[in-house]
This record gives structure tokens, C-alpha cells and sequence, in this order.
């Protein structure tokens, strides 16, 4: 275990410095160079800006700032919002737990929601159970979930009146922030009300950025199933006697989550990039807006560090993945 | 000798047998009729569109679809904020998607067939570069990084094209590097080889075509990626530029007025949602035709 584990970590190095090496150009390829960028349209002196370039090291030779840049991460200095004048890093780690709280409960919503409609569409193949279920599914994996999110405020919010349109919380409510999980604080707060409207705020949101991931589960739970169920210790299970509930719920679904679990691993990735349309409809103040709102105002280093550090993360993501995956099924731990 | 050309007679072709298995998929029947349809109807769009896209027509601001009260017949599906025929828009942004998924698809096919082959075909360090080039692109989500690119490469619709092509083209060089991997030992490629085949003969010739079932559904699937991701960053103001009428940029420019005027963003977002169903359906559908192992012989 110990050895597959190091196998797959020694092989994200190259693929990380990789990534080191497209954040770092993507400053180096924007057009103009990364002064005048910075002053905007004000323009700069030259003596300013050949002591800036010294400064900021944009003097030395590409692969001298190019190792500099990797001591910087390693240190964990990711560059200085332009912006805020915040490091990138503390910025980041401050939205981030919006954008996990956000996540987590899609996630939540896709697997609790997706897997029972899987198993149903398998068990009730070709009926026309299945056939819908397997029809909103594509609907689901087809939706332009920018429109989608629109959609539900027009309706839910517009001509419903019940959830908020944007934003995590009432503005009635303030407390600090203990654990950045919205969710946690207002329970934590004390403050009557406080934990309700968080979950009002939360489940436009949630619900939109579930739709991919769902229907992908749901899709996969099927096909796993249905491969599943002619397999003969099900078929063995059957025999003796169990009930169905037992054979599909114990013997089938067990050895179908297999495919499952990597196909969940796998929609972490699409999440974030869901993430990115999602958090810009509802002004939920997570990276994916932050990430919008610096490329629209041509923050660079913080669109450079936010790129790396999300790279970083699903790489991780994707590790623990491939790891889980090796603790159930030990073929493939080679 | 008789009941083998009895049977040679019989045996149908190529793209019978595929239609045969194709057809008795009905919803995948139903994408490719719809997809057809789109495609007919943008080659047209000139006959079909009521009003030029981008006139604006001052009396009419944010007219109801006509069997609405308040609505005017002339204008199927309303107007918009600066008073354009939704329903000629429509039709004109077909085919800028149908366009982008052209466009994106071909240049996402050539690059990573290319280099696909060429990395199954020469192995060793070739396609170890290659394929470590291949997982730092699938790094990173796609839609974040096609949004930097066009950072880099700056908004516009050709250049969001580009993007997106470069970020679904890994998929293609996978498909085609395991592909060709497993057919460049069977007996017909020894065969090609000892009969003096050339290294590009080989690859395109031999081995390319025996692996085009999955890069085909792959192509497929890549075209409604295409159209969504193009109208993602088209919704983020990072794609097609306004005017144009691109169903993604005519959501964006719908959204302050989702609370006043349901329309402007409700069929834009529609006709996303059809095109992209239909091609999923219709992609289904071919992989399910395509995949012998599915196949009930």
C-alpha cells in the first residue's frame, strides 16, 4: 500500500511542475508586460518602472525568475493581490471554505439523489421507470447550468418569493466568521433565525451545481449496476433465497460503487468549474467569483495563484481518489 | 461454394448493419432529426428569421412572445431590451454554434489524432512528453482553463474557439494513444509493416481508421461540450462579443432583466438546452451502435 501510495505521488511531481510552468507563463504571455499592466491606463515613468521591474525580479532571466517563482510557492507566497494588496494565499483560504461549504452539499445532493435513481433505473430496466429516469438524466447532463440557475431565481425567487437571490446570508444577520462554514457559524452564533436563512441561501445554489454531477451518478450507478446484476455471485444471492432488497442493496450495490466512487472523485473537477458559472449567478462570494471578478478587473497574480492553487487541489483530490480506490479494490494495487 | 456467396449476398453493408443498430434507438433517432433540423435551419436562417438580427425596432422594448397579452404577432417569441426580434436571434445563433461546434471539434480532432499516434506509435520519451503534457492540461477544469487563455489571448469568439479546443484535446489524444496501442501488435499492422509500409502509411493508413469508433463518439459528445463551454464564456462576457447574436451572449445580456422579462432568458438558454440534448441523444445513441462488446450479435 505504502509503495502504491508513493508511486502515485511521485508521479504527480512532474505533472505539478507542469502546472508551476503554465502559471508562471500565463503572466509572461499576456500581451504588454506585467508593469504597464499593472499601472493601467495612468501610465508610469520609466525610472518607476525599471525600479518596479528590479522589485518584482521581472528583470532577471525567464528561467532565473521561473526557479524563483517555484522558492516563492514553496514558501507559500503565491504574489500580492493587486486589488486588495492582500497576499493571494490568505485571500484564497478566506473564500475558499464558501466555495467547499457550496460544494459539499452538491455533492451531497448529486449522491444521495443520484445513486437510489441509478439503482431504480437499473432494477426496472427498459420499463418506462427507467426510461425517464435515464431521460431526465441526460436533460440533467445537458443543461447550460448558467441558464438553469437563472431559471430557478426567476421562478423560486421571482414568482415564488422564497428563497433570496444572491449572497450567504441575510444581511440581517453578523457574526464572525469561526469556521467560514456558513452553515456551522450561524448554528454557532446563536442568533434565532440565523441557521435558516443560510440554508435558504444555500439551496438555489446547491441544487444548480448538483445537476451535472447527478446525472453523471446516476448514469454511471446504472451502468454499473446492470453489469453488476449478471454477475454470478448475485445471481448466487438470488438463489439462496435473499430478499431483493438484500441482493440489490448488499450484494450488487457494494461491488457496483467501485466505478462510482472514481466517477464521484472525477466530478470534483467539474464542480470547480461549475463553480466558476454558479457562484457568478448568485454572488455567492466563493473563488469561482473571486477568480471572474479579478480576471474582469485584470488582477493577474491572483488569477496566476488561483489557477495553481485549484490545479493543486483536484490533482490532491484526484490522489485521495486513486487511493480510496486501491483500498477497495486491491487488484489494481499491483 | 453456393451458400458462401449466398451469404456474402446477405451480409449487409457496413452502414446498414450501423443503421439497423442506430435505429432501434429511438431517442438517438429523435437527436439526429432535431440536429438535422438545426442544421437546416441555420443554413437557411436568412429565409427563416422574421427580422434581421440585430435591428432594432424603438417602439417595441421588451415585448411579450405573442400569445401573451401585450405580445404583437409580429414577434414570435418577444423582443429584447433594445427591442430585436428574440426569435430571429435565435435562428441566427445557430449557426454560431453549430459554427463554434464545427470549428472546435476539427481542431480538437486533428491536434490529438496527431498526437495521439504519434505518441502510441513512437513511444518511449515522445510519449511520455506528450502524455505528461496531455495530464497537465486535464489538470486543470476545463472551463477555468479555457477562461485564462482567452485572458491571454483576449475575449472574442475565435479565440474562445481556440481555447476550448486546446482544453477538450486531450481527450482525443488519449482515446487514440490506447487505440493505437492495442493495434499496433495485431498480425495486419506486422503484415503492413513486413509488406514495407512507411512509418506515416502505417499510422494514418493502417492503424488510424481501426481505431475511428470511439474517436467518433468522442467527437460527437466533444461537439455539445463545445457549445456549452462556448456559451458559458460567451454568459461571462469572455466569448462572443455583443452584438452578436450568440445564444450564451444573449443570456448575459439578458440577466438584469430575468425579474422584469422572462423571455430574454428563457429561450436563448432553451435553445442551448435542444441543441445540446439532441447531440447527447444522438451520441448515445452512436456509441451504442458503434460498441460491438453492446452489440447483440
Amino acid at each position: 500500500m505504502l509503495r502504491f501510495l508513493l508511486g502515485r505521488l511521485a508521479m504527480l511531481v512532474p505533472t505539478f511542475l507542469g502546472v508551476t510552468l503554465v502559471a508562471f507563463s500565463f503572466i509572461r504571455l499576456l500581451p504588454g508586460d506585467p508593469i504597464e499592466l499593472l499601472a493601467g491606463e495612468r501610465g508610469i515613468n520609466p525610472e518607476r518602472k525599471a525600479q518596479l521591474m528590479a522589485e518584482m525580479g521581472f528583470d532577471q532571466p525567464l528561467w532565473k525568475q521561473y526557479l524563483d517563482y517555484l522558492g516563492n510557492i514553496l514558501q507559500g507566497d503565491l504574489g500580492t493581490s493587486f486589488a486588495s494588496k492582500q497576499p493571494v494565499v490568505d485571500e484564497f483560504f478566506a473564500l475558499f471554505p464558501a466555495t467547499v461549504e457550496l460544494s459539499l452539499c452538491a455533492i451531497f445532493l448529486a449522491v444521495v439523489i443520484g445513486i437510489p435513481l441509478g439503482v431504480i433505473a437499473a432494477t426496472k430496466r427498459g420499463t418506462f421507470i427507467d426510461q425517464s429516469i435515464m431521460g431526465t438524466a441526460l436533460v440533467g447532463y445537458s443543461m447550460p447550468i448558467f441558464w438553469w440557475g437563472l431559471l430557478l431565481i426567476i421562478f423560486f425567487s421571482g414568482t415564488l418569493g422564497w428563497t433570496p437571490v444572491s449572497g450567504r446570508i441575510s444581511l440581517l444577520y453578523f457574526f464572525e466568521p469561526v469556521t467560514g462554514f456558513m452553515l456551522i457559524d450561524s448554528l454557532l452564533s446563536g442568533e434565532e433565525g440565523a441557521f435558516a436563512s443560510a440554508i435558504q441561501h444555500l439551496i438555489l445554489p446547491s441544487i444548480v451545481l448538483a445537476t451535472i454531477p447527478l446525472a453523471v451518478i446516476a448514469r454511471q450507478t446504472r451502468s454499473a449496476m446492470l453489469e453488476v446484476m449478471g454477475e454470478d455471485y448475485v445471481r448466487t444471492a438470488r438463489a439462496k433465497g435473499l430478499s431483493p432488497f438484500r441482493v440489490i442493496g448488499v450484494h450488487a450495490l457494494r461491488n457496483a460503487m467501485i466505478p462510482v466512487i472514481t466517477t464521484i472523485g472525477l466530478q470534483i473537477g467539474v464542480m470547480l468549474a461549475g463553480a466558476i458559472l454558479t457562484e457568478t449567478i448568485f454572488s455567492w462570494p466563493g473563488i469561482g467569483k473571486w477568480l471572474i471578478d479579478s480576471i474582469t478587473r485584470r488582477d493577474y497574480f491572483v488569477v496566476q495563484g488561483a489557477l495553481l492553487l485549484i490545479a493543486a487541489i483536484i490533482m490532491i483530490v484526484n490522489l485521495i481518489v486513486d487511493v480510496l480506490y486501491g483500498l477497495i479494490n486491491p487488484r489494481i494495487r499491483g | 461454394m453456393a451458400t458462401e456467396s449466398s451469404l456474402e449476398l446477405n451480409r449487409p453493408s457496413a452502414l446498414a448493419e450501423f443503421w439497423f443498430y442506430f435505429s432501434q434507438n429511438k431517442g438517438a433517432v429523435i437527436g439526429l432529426a432535431v440536429f438535422l433540423l438545426l442544421v437546416f435551419v441555420a443554413l437557411l436562417a436568412p429565409i427563416f428569421a422574421p427580422h434581421a438580427p440585430d435591428f432594432q425596432y424603438r417602439d417595441y422594448f421588451l415585448l411579450p412572445p405573442s400569445w401573451i397579452e401585450g405580445g404583437n404577432s409580429d414577434f414570435l417569441l418577444g423582443t429584447d431590451a433594445v427591442g430585436r426580434d428574440i426569435l430571429s436571434r435565435l435562428i441566427y445563433g445557430a449557426r454560431y454554434s453549430l459554427f463554434i461546434g464545427c470549428v472546435v471539434v476539427a481542431i480538437a480532432l486533428v491536434g490529438g489524432v496527431v498526437l495521439g499516434l504519434t505518441a502510441g506509435y513512437c513511444k518511449g520519451w515522445v510519449d511520455t512528453l506528450i502524455m505528461r503534457i496531455m495530464d497537465i492540461i486535464l489538470a486543470f477544469p476545463s472551463l477555468l482553463l479555457a477562461l485564462v487563455l482567452v485572458a491571454v489571448l483576449g475575449p472574442g469568439l475565435v479565440n474562445a474557439m481556440i481555447a476550448i479546443a486546446l482544453v477538450l484535446q486531450p481527450h482525443f489524444v488519449r482515446l487514440t494513444r490506447a487505440a493505437v496501442l492495442s493495434e499496433a501488435g495485431r498480425d495486419y499492422v506486422m503484415a503492413a509493416k513486413v509488406a514495407g509500409s512507411g512509418h506515416l502509411r502505417l499510422m494514418f493508413y493502417t492503424i488510424l481508421p481501426n481505431c475511428l469508433a470511439p474517436l467518433i463518439v468522442q467527437a460527437t459528445l466533444s461537439f455539445s461540450s463545445a457549445i456549452l463551454d462556448a456559451a458559458a464564456l460567451g454568459f461571462l462576457g469572455m466569448g462572443a462579443q455583443p452584438p452578436t447574436p450568440e445564444w450564451g451572449t444573449m443570456l448575459a445580456e439578458a440577466r438584469e432583466f430575468i425579474l422584469r422579462a422572462w423571455w430574454v432568458v428563457t429561450f436563448p438558454g432553451l435553445a442551448i438546452l435542444i441543441t445540446v440534448l439532441a447531440i447527447n441523444l444522438f451520441g448515445d445513441g452512436l456509441r451504442d451502435a458503434l460498441d460491438p462488446k453492446l452489440k447483440r450479435s
